[in-house]
C-alpha cells in the first residue's frame, strides 16, 4: 500500500514537473489546448498507447490544413498509468491547471467512472471512444464507442445463428470490473429472453492483469464437453488478452469447436499473439482495420505514416483498431462543432455536437445522435485470420440507433433518453 | 504424388479418374455469398473430382482461393496466380483479385471434406490424421464415405477411429439394433465429445423420451458413465499438472529470492526487476535472431538462457557491491535501499524499451501440446517450463552442495567471522552470492516471458508471490522453497476450480496469513546453533 502510493507520488511530481516547462515553452493564447488522457504503462497500456498516437496523429492532420478557428490545437498528452484514481488526478490537472477545452480518454469504464465526477464538478468535456456498458448519460460526456446494442448483443445474436454455429450454451468470460460485470447481465437477460437456461451460462471472472488461464481453458473445455454447442464471450481487457489467446491456442481450443467472440480484443491486441492457431475465434466492433473502402485506406495510410515518422515499435507492423477509429471520428466531430459554434465554450460545443455528422472508416457516414450524445454506428462481426486481420462475416446493413439504456435491464424503460443538462 | 492404390481406391469408389481440370461451373458457387450454397458448393466438388478438389479446398482453408472477375483462383507464394481450375500459372496475374473469406462454419465443412479425401491417402500418417479429423464432426451424410474407407483401411488403429466415427454417424439410423450397437461402441471412446452426443439419447423431450428404444437408452446411459469416469480421471490429472506448471512458475521466481533473501538475509524489493531483466533479454534476443539469424529465430531462446542469466547477474552485482553490502545487517535500510533500486530499473527499463509490453513469440516447439487424453492436452510450453525449472533447482542445488564457491556461501551464512579467519574471503563471497541468486531470478524471467506479459512493471506482480514462497517454504531452506511453490500452486489451482480466480486468490492470501503466524518459521525451520545469529 505505502509503496503504491509513495510511487504515485514520484510519477505525479515528475508529471507536474513536465507540464510546468511545457507551458512555459507553449504559445499561449494562440493555440487551443486538447487534453489526452490514456494509460502509457500499466496493464492497459497495450490498448491505450494507440489511442494517444491517433489523438495526437488527428491533431497533426487538423494543424496542417490551418488549425480550428484558425487557431492551432495543442495536445497536452498525461500518463494515468491504469491506475484509476490518478486518471481522476489527472483530469482535474487537465481542466483547472492546463485549461484544456476538451479532453480525449479512457478505456475502461472503471476510468470513466472514476473521472466522471471531475468533469461534472468543472463542466468538462469528455470523448469517451471506448465500447462500453451503456448504464449512463452524461452531458459532459460523448460516447464514440459502441452502446451493447451495437456490439454485444448482434454479436451473442450471431452466435446463435446458423452461421454462427447455433450456439446453445455460453461462458460469459471478463476481467473483474463494471465493464465485464454490467454486459454479462444485460447478456444474461437477454439470452434468457432466447430461452437459454441459466444451467447453460457460465460466468467466469479474473482479476485485471491476470496471466495464468489454465484453470479457465479447462473449465470451458469441461463446459463444452457438457451437452450443447458452447460458445464464449470474453469481455477480458487489457494485456491479460495475450496470455488468455496463447493458453487458447496452446490448448487446441479450436473455433470451429467452440467460437470465442471478444469485445475488447481487436488488431493492436493481437500483435504479441501468434494468430495462426486463433483462426476463426471472433470479435464483434463497429470498424476492422481489413474493411474496404476509400475512407478507411487514407486512415490505415495516415496511421501507418505517423507510426514511420514517430518511429513507434514495430512501426513497420503498426495497425489500426476500433477505438482508434471512434478517437478519430470524436475529434473530427469535436472540431466539426467548434467550428459550428465558433467557440471552444463546453457547453455551446455540446448543444453544436448534435447531429454532427462524419464520413468515418468504416465506410459510412456516422452521425452524432440529436439526443443521447451516442453515435449511430454499423456493426461488424470478423473472424480473426492467421495475419491477425479480421475478415468480416457479418453486418448491419446500416448505421445503428444506440441504446444506452439497455432494455434487458429491468427499469430502464422509464429512463430518459437524453443527459439531464445542466 | 498420388499413387496407384488410392487411385484405384476412387476409382472403384465409381467415380470417374480421368477428369484432369475441373468444371470452372463447379467453382464459381465456392464463392457465393450464402454459406449453405458454399457448403453444397464444397459437397458437389467433392463428388465430382475428388482428386483435384483437394488443393482448391486446402487453399480455401487457408484463405488463399481468391476471385479475379469470375475466375477462381488460387494465391501462390510470392504473388503467383493460378488458375483453380486448370491448376495453370496466370501471367500476367489478373487485376481486381478478392480473397474469398470463409466463416467457421465453412471452415468446418472444409475440414471434415477435406479429412473424408485423407482417408483414401496412401500414407498412413495421412490416414490416422484424417481419422482424428473425422471424428471431430461427424454427421449422418457421412456414413457411406465411412463405409468405404472402412472397406478398405487395413490398420487396425486406424480402423479403430473409422468405427467410432461410423459409430457417431449411425446414431441417427432409423434401426433400433444399429443404433444399440453404435452406443455400445461409442462407450469405449474417452471423448468429452461423444459424451455430448449421447446425452440427448437419455433426455426427455415434452413427454417422450427422445430415444425411443429403451434398450438403446439404457445402453446410452451405461456407455456415458462408463465415458464419464474417464473424464473425471482426466479432469483430475489436468488439474494437478496446471498446480504443478503454476507451482514451477513459482519456483524459478522464487529460487533466486530463496539465495539472496534466504540464504544471505537480504530484502530485496529489487528481485522483481531482475526477473523483468531476464525477461527483456529474452526479448532482446528474440530481436537480435530477426534481424541476423532469422533462419534459426526458433532457437533464441537458448541463447537467451545465457544471457538471461549474465545479464541479470551482472545487475545483481553492481547492486550488491555499489549499495547493499555497505547495509548488511540493516535490514531496513536495505529494504528500503532496494525499493528504490527496483523503482529505478523500472523506469530504466521504461526509458530503454518504451511503457508498453513487448511481444515475446513462443518459438514454434513450444507451441501446441501433446494429447495425453481427448480432454488432457499438456502445453509444450507448460511442460518445457516444468522441465526448465527442475534444471534450474538441480543445477543450483549443485552449486551449493558440490561446488567450491557454494561450500563457502554456506561456511559464510552459518558463521561470518569464522569463515573470514579460516581464510574465506567473505566479500566476494557476498558478491558472487548475491549475483548467483540474481542469475537464478533471471532464469526465472526468461521462462516467464513464455507464458506472461513483458513489460516494466511485470516484477511487481511476481515480488508477493516470491516472498510467499520464502516465507512460507522456510527462511533458508531450499527444500521449503519447493514444497512451499509446488503446493502452493497445486492448491491455487485446485481452488480456483472450484472458486473461481478472484476469490481463489484471496482465500490463499488470507490462508498465508494465518499459516504465517501460527507457525512464523515456515515450513521447514532450521535447526542448530546458528539459528539465532
Amino acid at each position: 500500500m505505502v509503496r503504491r502510493n509513495f510511487m504515485k507520488t514520484i510519477s505525479a511530481v515528475a508529471v507536474t514537473a513536465a507540464f510546468g516547462l511545457n507551458s512555459f515553452a507553449a504559445l499561449a493564447a494562440e493555440t487551443i489546448k486538447v487534453g489526452v488522457l490514456h494509460s502509457l504503462s500499466g496493464t492497459m497500456a497495450i490498448s491505450e498507447t494507440a489511442l494517444k498516437e491517433t489523438v495526437l496523429m488527428a491533431i497533426d492532420e487538423i494543424n496542417s490544413k490551418g488549425g480550428v478557428l484558425g487557431r492551432k490545437l495543442e495536445p497536452v498528452v498525461v500518463d494515468p498509468a491504469s491506475n484509476w484514481p490518478l486518471f481522476a488526478e489527472k483530469a482535474r490537472q487537465l481542466l483547472s491547471k492546463d485549461k484544456v477545452a476538451v479532453v480525449f480518454g479512457c478505456w475502461t469504464s472503471v476510468s470513466r467512472k472514476s473521472v466522471l465526477p471531475v468533469f461534472k464538478e468543472l463542466n468538462g468535456l469528455l470523448f469517451y471512444p471506448v465500447q462500453y456498458e451503456g448504464e449512463e448519460l452524461e452531458y459532459n460526456v460523448f460516447y464514440t464507442g459502441a452502446a451493447p446494442n451495437q456490439q454485444a448483443i448482434p454479436a451473442v445474436e450471431y452466435l446463435m445463428s446458423k452461421d454462427g454455429g447455433e450456439a446453445k450454451r455460453f461462458v460469459l468470460l471478463g476481467t473483474d470490473y463494471v465493464y465485464p460485470r454490467t454486459t454479462n447481465k444485460i447478456l444474461r437477460a437477454f439470452l434468457k429472453s432466447k430461452g437459454v437456461a441459466d444451467a447453460d451460462i457460465m460466468e467466469e471472472y479474473t482479476p485485471f492483469g491476470h496471466s495464468d488461464y489454465q484453470t479457465i481453458i479447462a473449465k470451458i473445455k469441461k463446459f463444452s464437453s457438457e451437452g450443447k454447442k458452447t460458445a464464449v464471450v470474453s469481455t477480458i481487457n487489457g494485456d491479460s488478452n495475450v496470455p488468455f489467446y496463447k493458453e487458447l491456442g496452446n490448448a487446441g481450443i479450436k473455433a470451429t469447436d467452440v467460437p470465442v467472440v471478444a469485445f475488447s480484443v481487436g488488431e493492436e491486441e493481437l500483435r504479441g499473439v501468434d494468430t495462426k492457431p486463433l483462426v476463426g475465434h471472433l470479435a464483434s466492433w463497429n470498424y476492422f482495420m481489413s474493411l474496404k473502402n476509400p475512407e478507411n485506406e487514407k486512415f490505415t495510410k495516415a496511421y501507418r505514416a505517423w507510426a514511420v515518422k514517430q518511429k513507434l515499435p514495430n512501426a513497420d507492423k503498426a495497425v489500426t483498431n476500433d477505438p482508434m477509429e471512434a478517437t478519430y471520428i470524436g475529434i473530427h466531430m469535436w472540431k466539426q462543432a467548434v467550428e459550428k459554434a465558433k467557440s471552444t465554450d463546453v457547453d455551446k460545443v455540446i448543444a453544436a455536437m448534435a447531429g454532427q455528422s462524419f464520413k468515418a472508416p468504416s465506410g459510412f457516414t456516422i452521425k452524432m445522435d440529436e439526443k443521447n450524445h451516442h453515435l449511430h454506428k454499423p456493426v461488424f462481426i470478423g473472424e480473426i485470420k492467421a495475419d491477425g486481420q479480421f475478415n468480416v462475416v457479418w453486418k448491419t446493413p446500416g448505421p445503428v440507433r444506440a441504446q444506452p439504456w439497455s432494455p434487458f435491464i429491468p427499469g430502464n424503460e422509464q429512463r430518459k433518453d437524453q443527459p439531464e443538462g445542466r | 504424388m498420388y499413387t496407384l492404390r488410392s487411385l484405384l481406391a476412387i476409382c472403384l469408389l465409381g467415380i470417374s479418374c480421368a477428369q484432369a481440370a475441373i468444371d470452372p461451373a463447379l467453382l464459381r458457387p465456392l464463392a457465393d455469398d450464402d454459406s449453405d450454397r458454399r457448403i453444397a458448393a464444397i459437397a458437389a466438388l467433392v463428388e465430382a473430382a475428388p482428386e483435384e478438389a483437394q488443393p482448391v479446398l486446402q487453399a480455401m482453408a487457408g484463405d488463399s482461393l481468391a476471385l479475379a472477375g469470375e475466375r477462381v483462383v488460387v494465391l501462390g507464394a510470392g504473388g503467383r496466380v493460378f488458375d483453380a481450375a486448370s491448376n495453370r500459372e496466370l501471367t500476367p496475374p489478373p487485376a481486381g483479385i478478392e480473397t474469398i473469406g470463409i466463416n467457421n462454419r465453412v471452415r468446418r465443412e472444409l475440414a471434415s471434406a477435406l479429412a473424408a479425401l485423407r482417408l483414401f491417402s496412401a500414407e498412413r500418417e495421412v490416414r490416422w490424421q484424417a481419422a482424428q479429423e473425422v471424428n471431430q464432426n461427424v454427421d449422418a451424410r457421412m456414413l457411406p464415405l465411412l463405409d468405404r474407407a472402412l472397406a478398405v483401411e487395413k490398420d487396425p488403429k486406424i480402423r479403430d477411429r473409422l468405427q467410432l466415427a461410423h459409430a457417431q454417424a449411425s446414431l441417427g439410423s432409423t434401426d433400433a439394433a444399429v443404433r444399440l450397437a453404435a452406443v455400445k461402441t461409442l462407450g469405449e471412446s474417452s471423448d468429452p465429445r461423444v459424451r455430448q452426443l449421447l446425452l440427448p439419447l437419455t433426455e426427455k423431450q415434452g413427454d417422450s423420451w427422445r430415444e425411443a428404444d429403451s434398450a438403446v437408452r439404457a445402453a446410452a446411459g451405461t456407455s456415458i458413465r462408463s465415458i464419464e469416469q474417464r473424464l473425471a480421471w482426466a479432469d483430475n490429472l489436468g488439474r494437478a499438472f496446471t498446480g504443478l506448471s503454476l507451482g514451477s512458475i513459482l519456483l524459478l521466481a522464487a529460487l533466486g529470492l530463496a539465495i539472496t533473501y534466504g540464504v544471505m538475509g537480504v530484502i530485496n524489493m529489487a528481485h522483481g526487476e531482475l526477473l523483468m531483466v531476464g525477461a527483456y533479454s529474452a526479448w532482446a534476443m528474440q530481436s537480435v535472431f530477426r534481424t541476423h539469424l532469422s533462419g534459426a529465430l526458433d532457437w533464441y531462446l537458448l541463447a537467451a538462457i545465457p544471457v538471461g542469466f549474465l545479464s541479470a547477474a551482472l545487475v545483481g552485482v553492481l547492486m550488491e557491491r555499489i549499495v547493499i553490502r555497505h547495509l548488511y545487517g540493516r535490514p531496513l535500510e536495505t529494504l528500503l535501499a532496494t525499493w528504490g533500486i527496483s523503482l529505478f530499473l523500472m523506469q530504466v527499463a521504461r526509458t530503454l524499451f518504451g511503457a508498453q509490453n513487448v511481444e515475446v513469440a513462443n518459438p514454434s516447439w513450444m507451441a501446441g501440446g501433446v494429447e495425453l487424453l481427448p480432454n488432457l492436452l499438456l502445453p509444450w510450453n507448460r511442460i518445457i517450463i516444468v522441465a526448465f525449472s527442475i534444471a534450474v533447482l538441480i543445477a543450483m542445488w549443485a552449486i551449493l552442495n558440490l561446488s567450491r564457491l557454494g561450500m563457502f556461501v554456506r561456511a559464510v551464512t552459518q558463521n561470518r567471522p569464522m569463515a573470514g579467519c579460516v581464510g574465506v574471503p567473505t566479500g566476494r563471497v557476498d558478491t558472487l552470492a548475491f549475483g548467483l541468486g540474481a542469475g537464478i531470478a533471471g532464469l526465472g524471467g526468461v521462462a516467464l516471458s513464455q507464458i506472461a506479459n513483458v513489460g516494466p512493471d511485470m516484477g511487481q506482480g511476481y515480488i508477493v508471490d516470491s516472498f510467499m514462497v520464502v516465507v512460507l517454504g522456510g527462511v533458508g531452506q531450499l527444500a521449503g522453497a519447493v514444497w512451499a511453490a509446488l503446493g502452493l500452486g497445486v492448491f491455487t489451482k485446485f481452488l480456483e476450480g472450484w472458486t473461481g480466480a478472484v476469490v481463489a486468490k484471496i482465500v490463499v492470501l488470507v490462508l498465508i496469513i494465518v499459516f504465517i503466524q501460527k507457525r512464523p518459521q515456515g515450513l521447514f525451520a532450521l535447526k542448530g546453533r546458528f539459528v539465532e545469529s
